[in-house]
């Protein structure tokens, strides 16, 4: 990056804080300080990322002596290869979500999604799924208090089921590995999952299968709103620290899959899956597997890639990885505290029928 | 004073109790602090997001930890 760039980056960083910023005009040095490390940051990264490949070929190949053309060579490349390669794309993305979405929170959205009807209000609901900070550790509190405050219980299942669909992480990983088409259609398709599902559930009237306490629960007190009242200075480390905590909750799950994946990388004959994969029995095979498997985005996704180099149809993998992060046993187990098993197992049917129908149309259009 | 630290049991509400008490006693007072983990109950407080910080009967804050520094401030102030 050049010196001029630099400057105009200053500039237009000064710019940002008079805009934003409710303190007093801060000088020169005190945004140097805030926004300096994380230009810094910015820079190692993309030095980090573009030299990935190059990086490793010297050491696996050229530093290790090992044969590109061997079986190990190539499982080791892309054990190393790739696993930078996901952290660098999480870490990035991660900090940079958090930092945009500290700016929304359950509470605005809730206030947005309050006296809409179905329809437009399970479109709004899948809309702010993706764009609101939603951990499901809290999945319980947020379900009620939306059923609390009146926002349909189809419209409130939208919302859920959206918010895990289409994360972050699975959006940069797709974007990062197959281009902007598949992660176009992953993102405009998750979506119509969560409308329709929503719209679905919604329509059967299951309010009888929602353990009655939550409909007796009054709100009471003061609502305080998360995303008001902080600055640039709480913003930025809470972005660190989500990195942080997200890279520390996920590394076993990429660890694991990137190392299945370097094995079908390297010893995996193409023809098996050729012969396999790509019948009528793929999708709803991968969807089987998906459901019940708990693991998120960063842990799924180095077995796409493998998969999808070894010729398995992209609308199965795609339906593998949304039936794997859309439909998590532990989030289930904590909803049962607030819904009946008759209305979990209509959800698990009626979300996974969805991710069923998206992978046998991806096969045919893709 | 009377504290209570809304929350489910995650990390996250760990983490605010433990801040919460370091302030507690960088300040020298001594309160009573209580986890509520009740989804029922949180809700009904009006907070979705947790943790929550609850002073004497008011949330003062929710879905985030803050640091000790600026729990000793939100405390300090009341």
């Amino acid at each position: 990056m050049s010196i001029a760039s630099l400057i105009d980056y200053r500039r237009l960083t000064m710019k940002l804080l008079h805009a934003h910023s409710s303190d007093a005009m801060p000088t020169a040095g005190s945004s140097l300080r805030r926004w300096g490390p994380v230009l810094l940051a910015a820079v190692v990264w993309w030095l980090l990322y573009s030299g990935n490949r190059p990086f490793w070929n010297r050491v696996v190949f050229d530093a290790v002596g090992m044969d590109p053309a061997s079986h190990w060579g190539e499982a080791v490349h892309f054990f190393f290869y790739d696993i930078s390669k996901i952290a660098l794309l999480l870490s990035g993305v991660i900090f940079l979500v958090t930092v945009l979405r500290s700016f929304m929170s359950v509470e605005r959205t809730r206030a947005l999604l309050g006296g809409r009807r179905e329809g437009i209000g399970n479109a709004a609901a899948a809309g702010l799924g993706v764009v609101t900070p939603f951990c499901s550790c809290s999945a319980v509190p947020v379900f009620m208090g939306f059923v609390a405050a009146g926002v349909p219980l189809g419209v409130t299942l939208s919302f859920l089921i959206a918010s895990p669909m289409v994360n972050e992480v699975a959006i940069v990983l797709l974007f990062g590995l197959f281009g902007w088409e598949v992660t176009a259609l992953y993102i405009a398709f998750g979506l119509l999952i969560a409308i329709v599902a929503g719209t679905v559930l919604g329509r059967l009237h299951l309010e009888r299968w929602v353990e009655p306490f939550v409909f007796e629960t009054k709100l009471r007190g003061k609502q305080i709103d998360p995303s008001k009242g902080l600055s640039w200075d709480d913003r930025l480390p809470m972005g660190r620290e989500e990195v942080v905590s997200i890279l520390r909750k996920v590394w076993p799950y990429l660890l694991v899959g990137i190392g299945v994946g370097a094995v079908i990388h390297g010893w995996a004959p193409e023809a098996w899956f050729a012969d396999h994969a790509t019948g009528p029995f793929g999708v709803p095979i991968a969807v089987g597997l998906g459901v019940p498997l708990y693991s998120n985005a960063a842990g799924v996704m180095p077995l796409v890639e493998v998969l999808h180099d070894k010729g398995v149809p992209m609308g199965t993998l795609l339906a593998f990885m949304m039936s794997v992060v859309a439909l998590s046993l532990p989030e289930m187990i904590l909803l049962r505290r607030v819904l009946k098993p008759k209305l979990i197992a209509t959800y698990i049917g009626v979300v996974a029928t969805g991710i069923l129908l998206t992978g046998l149309l991806f096969n045919i259009i893709l | 004073m009377d504290i209570k630290i809304l929350g489910s049991g995650c990390v996250n509400c760990q983490n605010l109790e433990t801040n919460t008490r370091a302030a507690l006693t960088s300040l020298g007072r001594d309160a009573d602090v209580e986890k509520v983990t009740d989804p029922g109950e949180i809700v009904s407080w009006g907070v979705m997001s947790t943790p929550a910080l609850v002073i004497d009967d008011e949330v003062v804050l929710s879905g985030r930890v803050p640091s000790v520094a600026q729990l000793t401030e939100i405390l300090a102030g009341r």
